[in-house]
């Protein structure tokens, strides 16, 4: 039960602390799961993003149910969830009930332009810390070469790599199975 | 108002359950819905976008609050963010539990040792998407990419809290008048 408020205490201060869309939270939660309490490996945090991303539903919500339901099980994942949940559905009835055009102020256009930058900068972290544990062999390597060119140079869904790259995964396991 | 509530509700869950990615996935979804539903108008929709991303917490959960608010007030924020939430709970506890039963499924431990650089080629393509937006948008920035060069080092060697970097940039962005 502990673990539980726990959970949604976390995910609540993650909601607070990120700005612009799921990836973004990962930094946070990779501070928060992997380095500050080691609830999540490297590998188990990234086996987290990849359901959240090829599943239906928007991937921070995802990522919160998965990584919840693995460390406190359907209640842990419940909470993480709504606790990410909450300060959002707060926040914006405060703005939307209390300050028309927010988004136009100039001091929080400025902010926003640095925090952006910010963003970047740490999404560009996570991906160091990622690609430390998901790209050790060569075909690992070849995978994200392929995906990272497509994605940025073509319009393919993301869901579409996904499942490519899983069924690339399983005929590659297979055969490599068959030729020892 | 059970009605409204009802389907504020209803149509919030289509759109997480439809929408696979990132809270901007949802986007399509809710332009379709401001055009058969008078709850909000496309420039309004415009405003949400720009406000959701502005504060804190993933964009879709903001945009739901943002719409239901406008449909139904305090209980309309309500029916749309649990909307949005309900299919990921459902559809994630039933893979969680069969991912982990299956973890040593050799066609299982295949397709992830694939979907982990997929997954980080991915968010790196999002990430190039970023830099693009905050660097190059509408015209290159000269402040923003020296702000970049200095963060990146910055967050890779100290070891403080994400939102330590954030609030440094959102002051630097204020004072330079970014």
């Amino acid at each position: 039960m502990r673990e539980v408020l726990m959970l949604a205490l976390i995910y609540a201060r993650v909601g607070v602390t990120t700005f612009g869309g799921g990836y973004a939270m990962l930094p946070m939660l990779s501070r928060e799961l992997v380095e500050k309490r080691a609830w999540l490996t490297e590998a188990e945090f990234a086996d987290m993003i990849v359901v959240g991303q090829c599943t239906p539903g928007i991937i921070g919500l995802n990522m919160a149910t998965y990584a919840g339901y693995k460390r406190a099980g359907v209640p842990g994942g419940i909470a993480a969830t709504l606790g990410l949940v909450l300060p959002s559905a707060v926040i914006i009835s405060l703005i939307a009930a209390l300050l028309q055009g927010f988004a136009e102020y100039a001091v929080v256009r400025h902010a926003f332009a640095g925090v952006r930058v910010a963003v970047c900068a740490l999404i560009i972290k996570t991906i160091a810390s990622l690609w430390r544990s998901a790209v050790k062999a060569p075909e690992a390597g070849a995978v994200f070469a392929v995906v990272f060119l497509l994605a940025v140079f073509t319009k393919l869904h993301p869901v579409v790599l996904a499942l490519a790259s899983a069924a690339f995964g399983i005929c590659f396991t297979k055969l490599r199975a068959r030729a020892k | 108002m059970i009605v409204l509530l009802a389907t504020l509700f209803g149509e919030f869950f289509l759109v997480g359950l439809l929408s696979f990615g990132g809270g901007l996935a949802t986007i399509p979804f809710l332009q379709n819905i401001a055009v058969r539903r008078a709850w909000f108008t496309l420039t309004e929709l415009a405003d949400m976008i720009a406000v959701a991303e502005s504060t804190p917490g993933p964009i879709g959960i903001n945009m739901a609050s943002y719409a239901g608010f406008r449909a139904g007030g305090i209980p309309g924020v309500a029916a749309a963010t649990l909307g949005i939430v309900t299919p990921s709970i459902i559809v994630i506890l039933i893979i969680a539990r069969a991912l982990t039963k299956f973890r040593e499924n050799e066609l299982v431990s295949g397709a992830f040792s694939a979907l982990r650089p997929a997954s980080c080629a991915l968010i790196a393509a999002v990430g190039v998407g970023l830099i693009r937006a905050s660097l190059f948008t509408p015209a290159f920035d000269l402040k923003a990419a020296i702000l970049l060069l200095v963060l990146i080092p910055a967050t890779l060697k100290i070891k403080a809290h994400p939102l330590v970097f954030i609030a440094v940039a959102a002051a630097v962005g204020v004072v330079l008048k970014m």
